[in-house]
């Protein structure tokens, strides 16, 4: 039997154990993690600094801060959000208990990414710690130094048994989803994630997927190009463009071109003074194998701002693209690194045809200041999130739904969207034996007169509102042909 | 046939073109199915009595007006169900913005029906699919002829045909159909076609929500109306013949209460279909030979005691409502969902026991309880999962639009029936529309990064400690 097997089967015992469902016990886990947090922080500086360059600042700013953020609205929000919601009842259940009870799933498989391997591994245990489930940890072996602090680490902290880190490669990977999971939560590319959802068949396991894809910016002509650039060029080549809903590429009419390249070569100078190669809070490239990837992306394309590389440290300068034709090696696939390609189009027309061509994106970015376009675009396109006049900040607001559709994933997170995707809300009917009266309509021997009762009993909310509806509209008319006739009485 | 290929393409080039979108274009498409089901309500009944002997009592009720139903809770709250949600807590440096989550349509949904529900188990879905703003292909089970003809004919009479397809076929037109994308798919049946389902979709990402089965055990415990429990208890057990995902499939009670609800059971069964069942117009029949087959062999094989009914008849696939005692855990009765009308009722000592037995079991998609004790069904109901959940009756909390029909683990993932199913078929997509203003905000945030900027967004972030938004600041 498998290393693999034994720690999801134990992971599975503990949970049947009942023990990670009390609410003191969840809360008490998740303080554990933002202690573990709070007291690692500079362990796991160092570890992204050794596994993507990340400064320190970057780490804190980027993946920290958002951890701590999602362990503070689950502690505060826990009862609120396990506590059974109740729904609409209809005229035979008046009387009874009708409500949704938000139950644990079991045990959950989280599979990180490498890019920013803290933040897409650690805020998805938030939503599983948060809804009650044992959650095996599968963090990325492409960020190795993060992974391995995580597997050193986190046991210290959080209940070993219903919480175990896994680290490995592929084949670990593969063992893992061999095992039997209640919800497998991937982060990282369509075509793994194509492979996680058909292992997951086997057992009938749902499953979340934030994939990716290539996240069109669309820049209208009379928009404040500096501004516009400014956030543009920070969402790109924050990590090094190494970013799931950074700005793949940009759409824009010809006539801007030449003036957003200038725009955007002034940010990167004043982001990354003097040399982004030497530059502290400039990333790196996670490996070579991605290196070579990006560097073959570049042929047949024009550079328009940096281009150069050293492949001994993974570096690659911003750089940018311009007149990048729509059939290029760049326009093929998910950029993920610091390349950004300038595709000009006639008008916000073609603009959406180009983007409604492709797969649909995690994310859509619009700059402009009309906001008649920018609900055109919204209503044109299909997206998993859409971002007027800034790039990436959607991802901070975890009261809104993070995910993909189509080919960028399925399912969703932050907030008590994790919680809720990580749980089963369990339709629940509480009814007591009394008004036994009224189900006899219901029992053979079948009658078209008891038919007839049990059509009206039977009816919904919906029909229970109509007859409101008529009723009050009944009573008005009845009391305005009283006030008439009094009215007319005293004439 | 036509080429199914051709169907799919003429219905994603319509979705391109947006026609779905407009409410006035879903509330047509609604009230038009509305006046199929109104028009044509005789004509359902009899394909639906062809196809399965159904009653007309469980036919209008369990086809019909669940139908109708969520028609008009679907008509009545679309506009609200469209509307963007507004109220989104936002963070100090989103203040100015907006923010905002829309529910959008997929594109082309693939409902495959079951035989069981001909009717409704193919409608309900469309229902939330032309809710939610999608073009619709419909593949009903072709094991229910009559229904299914009664389907690919008036379908295409009075819904848009460029917006919604009925496809007919069996097992292989199935695989083949699954061959092409889909933007979701939607399955109720089996569990081993739910794997295939799964395996197809998995190559074109597309999500999937499946409605399966399972063993929807049945409690009965501590004090309790016997008789009142009895006649609830048959009324969902012998409904369409026990062929119901949800019908209660075995009995959990101590001995006392078997002894007491055995007579409260047969007096039921007798007050409802006389002394002979088979004879009685309310009483339905298998759907196939080869279920009637599965049936008899299951309980030929039994090694429990048949104390009520267990006659049958293969001619016309009659089985008498069959109630047994006395059956083990191993039984060939409790290995697979029954589907039937055979009830085996298993004794047990404890609540714990039971709870423990029906823990070791998949979940199921539905579970119930019997007891005047809230206690009783309280412990019954935290100590275990299912589907759904329904304390003192049976099936009826299906027919709840307010509360999610689906399954959870093996019986099932997703659900639907009202407002659930508009999710189910919409995607929900974060919109954020930031402010040009507060760019001085912004520059905490570019690069050079220093502990200075760095101390002042989490400032913020400990500051908004109280609020609904997220902790983070960009």
């Amino acid at each position: 039997m498998s290393k693999e097997h034994l720690v999801v089967e134990r992971a599975r015992k503990a949970f049947q154990t009942g023990k990670s469902k009390p609410l003191e016990f969840r809360v008490n886990q998740l303080k554990n993690l933002r202690r573990f947090i709070n007291e690692s922080r500079k362990d796991i500086a160092d570890a992204c600094k050794k596994d993507l360059n990340k400064s320190g600042n970057c780490t804190e700013l980027f993946e920290t801060l958002g951890i701590d953020g999602e362990i503070n609205i689950a502690v505060k929000r826990l009862s609120e959000w396990a506590a059974p919601r109740p729904v609409e009842k209809s005229l035979l259940t008046i009387s009874d208990e009708v409500f949704l009870q938000p139950e644990p799933l079991g045990v959950v498989l989280i599979i990180g990414a490498w890019n920013y391997p803290w933040a897409v591994t650690l805020q998805p245990l938030v939503g599983a710690i948060a809804a009650g489930n044992a959650a095996v940890v599968k963090p990325s072996e492409v960020s190795s130094h993060s992974a391995k602090l995580m597997e050193k680490l986190l046991p210290l902290y959080l209940d070993e048994e219903l919480y175990p880190v896994v680290c490995g490669g592929v084949s670990e990977t593969q063992e893992l989803l061999r095992q039997r999971f209640d919800h497998v939560f991937y982060t990282g590319n369509s075509t793994v994630g194509k492979l996680v959802m058909e292992a997951a068949a086997r057992h009938l396991t749902p499953v979340t997927l934030e994939l990716g894809g290539k996240s069109p910016c669309y820049i209208d002509k009379n928009v404040d190009l500096r501004v516009a650039c400014r956030r543009i060029t920070w969402g790109k080549f924050v990590n090094c463009g190494q970013t799931c809903i950074a700005p793949d590429y940009i759409l824009c009419e010809p006539s801007i071109q030449n003036r957003l390249v200038e725009e955007i070569q002034k940010c990167i100078t004043e982001f990354y003074p003097d040399n982004p190669k030497t530059f502290e809070d400039y990333g790196r490239v996670i490996n070579q194998h991605h290196f070579q990837r990006l560097m073959s992306l570049l042929e047949g394309s024009t550079v328009a701002i940096g281009g150069e590389s050293d492949e001994s440290l993974c570096y690659i300068a911003p750089t940018v693209l311009k007149d990048v034709r729509g059939d290029s090696k760049l326009m093929q696939e998910e950029i993920f690194g610091p390349l950004l390609p300038i595709v000009t189009i006639s008008g916000v027309e073609e603009a959406i045809r180009f983007i409604n061509e492709r797969e649909k994106p995690l994310a859509l970015y619009v700059f402009s200041q009309d906001r008649k376009l920018i609900m055109r675009m919204i209503a044109e396109t299909s997206s998993g999130a859409l971002v007027a006049n800034d790039c990436l900040v959607h991802f901070t607001v975890s009261a809104l739904p993070f995910g993909g559709v189509g080919n960028s994933g399925m399912g969703r997170y932050h907030g008590q969207h994790s919680f809720d995707q990580l749980s089963h809300l369990r339709a629940c009917l509480i009814k007591k034996l009394n008004m036994e009266a009224a189900n006899a309509m219901r029992y053979p021997p079948h009658t078209d007169k008891k038919l007839a009762w049990a059509r009206i009993f039977f009816l919904t909310q919906v029909n229970i509102d109509r007859l409101r509806r008529m009723a009050m509209l009944a009573m008005f008319t009845s009391l305005a042909a009283f006030i008439v006739q009094r009215i007319l009485r005293q004439r | 046939m036509a080429n199914q290929s051709e169907v799919i393409d003429r219905l994603r080039t319509t979705f391109r073109s947006g026609v779905t979108i407009p409410e006035e274009f879903r509330l047509n498409q609604l009230q038009k199915l509305l006046s199929l089901v109104e028009e044509n309500e005789q004509l359902i009944l009899d394909a639906l009595h062809k196809d399965l002997h159904k009653p007309k009592f469980e036919s209008v009720m369990s086809e019909i007006q669940i139908t109708l139903n969520d028609l008009y809770f679907a008509i009545d709250n679309l506009r609200t169900w469209m509307q963007p949600e507004y109220n989104i807590g936002k963070n100090l440096a989103t203040k100015m913005d907006e923010c905002f989550i829309r529910r959008e349509p997929l594109g082309v949904i693939l409902i495959i029906g079951a035989w069981n529900y001909p009717l409704h188990l193919i409608l309900l879905p469309l229902v939330a699919a032309i809710a939610a703003g999608n073009c619709a292909v419909l593949k009903p089970s072709e094991i229910c002829q009559a229904t299914e003809k009664v389907l690919a004919e008036l379908i295409p009479k009075y819904l848009s045909q460029d917006c919604y397809a009925v496809v007919c076929g069996g097992a292989e037109d199935t695989k083949s159909l699954l061959k092409n994308k889909f933007d979701h798919i939607f399955y109720t049946g089996s569990q081993a076609v739910a794997r295939s389902i799964l395996l197809a979709a998995a190559p074109h990402l597309t999500p999937v929500t499946l409605e399966l089965g399972g063993k929807s055990p049945c409690f009965i415990y501590g004090h309790i109306d016997i008789q009142k429990a009895a006649r609830r208890l048959c009324w969902s057990k012998f409904f369409n013949t026990g062929q119901s995902c949800v019908a209660p499939d075995y009995v959990l009670c101590t001995v006392e209460t078997r002894d007491a609800l055995l007579p409260a059971l047969k007096e039921t069964l007798l007050s409802f279909y006389g002394p002979d069942p088979g004879a009685s117009a309310d009483m339905g029949r298998i759907v196939t030979p080869r279920h009637w087959k599965r049936l008899a062999d299951m309980l030929g094989k039994s090694q429990g005691t048949v104390v009520i009914g267990g006659e049958s008849r293969e001619e016309d696939r009659y089985f008498a409502p069959t109630v047994l005692v006395d059956v083990p855990e191993s039984d060939s009765l409790m290995q697979e969902e029954i589907f039937g009308p055979i009830l085996p009722i298993l004794t047990i000592e404890s609540l714990e026991e039971g709870i423990e037995y029906i823990n070791r079991q998949e979940k199921p998609l539905a579970l119930y309880v019997f007891s005047d004790e809230s206690s009783v069904v309280n412990t019954v109901l935290n100590q275990t999962s299912s589907g759904g959940f329904c304390g003192n009756d049976g099936i009826v909390h299906m027919a709840l639009p307010g509360l999610p029909f689906g399954g959870v683990g093996a019986s099932g993932m997703g659900s639907y029936h009202g407002r659930w199913g508009f999710e189910t078929f919409s995607h929900r997509r974060s919109c954020m529309k930031r402010s040009w203003l507060l760019e001085k905000v912004n520059v905490l945030r570019y690069p050079p990064y220093s502990e200075y900027s760095l101390g002042w967004l989490r400032w913020a972030t400990t500051f908004k400690k109280g609020s609904w938004g997220s902790c983070t600041v960009m």
